[in-house]
């Protein structure tokens, strides 16, 4: 995995996410994070967030823990985050009433090389927001450092 | 029988960074295993430790999904294209 020496949002794109989470209450909100990499020194890589994509959760059956995103919906995330000349390097999702925290179903299914950003909403208010990304063999998600940046850069 | 493979965007650092790949193959099967056998590290990530693809990704013969087709069985054809599709899932607990 690069190493990644922050992930870059603005208030403004976070304050979004928390208020997506906040709108779907008690369900799991999620969307898909558009960005661009860059390669500071010594190989770590500056990650940048500039939109976002936000998409229906699609587990009908239990959408107050868990959230999913079809393959047609990533394509079409990909799509958009083209024309905007982004790319999709990450997805978020909310915990309704519990912590920012990856579960071990989160890791099962998770992608390498993504950020994965969580927001806990207690009792439709947005709390703490956290980043994570699975460790190259799987066993593990590694916490990375959100900077929350001012202005949209 | 030469067979393109679109590796999604998460798995390229594992491939070189290549966004693609040719590999020889009959099948959807024969096609991915030449890939991991190509990049090694790819193979954690599409198959299970019992060597099931698993469940979040997703495969494409020329846009049709293999699941509706003869799964890894599917037989490919010189210049076909197999495209590998994440889908996305999480929650707690």
């Amino acid at each position: 995995m690069a190493n990644t020496a922050q992930l870059k949002i603005s208030f403004e794109l976070a304050d979004k996410i928390r208020a997506h989470g906040a709108q779907t209450y008690p369900h799991e909100c999620c969307g898909a994070l558009l960005g661009r990499d860059t390669e500071v020194a010594d190989r770590r890589v500056d990650r940048e967030i500039h939109g976002l994509h936000p998409l229906v959760n699609r587990r009908d059956d239990s959408p107050n823990n868990r959230f999913s995103v079809t393959s047609q919906d990533v394509l079409d995330a990909e799509k958009a985050a083209r024309r905007q000349g982004l790319e999709v390097v990450g997805w978020y999702h909310s915990h309704p009433d519990h912590p920012a925290r990856p579960s071990q179903y989160d890791r099962d299914h998770a992608w390498p090389w993504y950020s994965y950003i969580i927001v806990s909403v207690a009792n439709r208010i947005p709390e703490e927001m956290t980043s994570w990304r699975l460790a190259d063999d799987r066993t593990e998600f590694e916490s990375e450092e959100i900077g929350l940046q001012r202005v949209a850069s | 029988m030469s067979v393109k493979v679109i590796i999604p965007t998460p798995l390229r650092v594992y491939a070189g960074k290549a966004d693609s790949t040719e590999v020889s193959a009959k099948t959807v099967g024969e096609a991915l295993g030449q890939l991991t056998v190509k990049f090694g590290d790819l193979r954690k990530h599409l198959f299970t430790e019992d060597g099931k693809l698993r469940s979040f990704v997703n495969v494409y013969v020329n846009d049709e999904d293999i699941r509706y087709l003869s799964k890894e069985n599917t037989p490919t054809k010189d210049g076909d294209t197999i495209s590998i599709v994440p889908s996305i899932a999480g929650g707690f607990v």
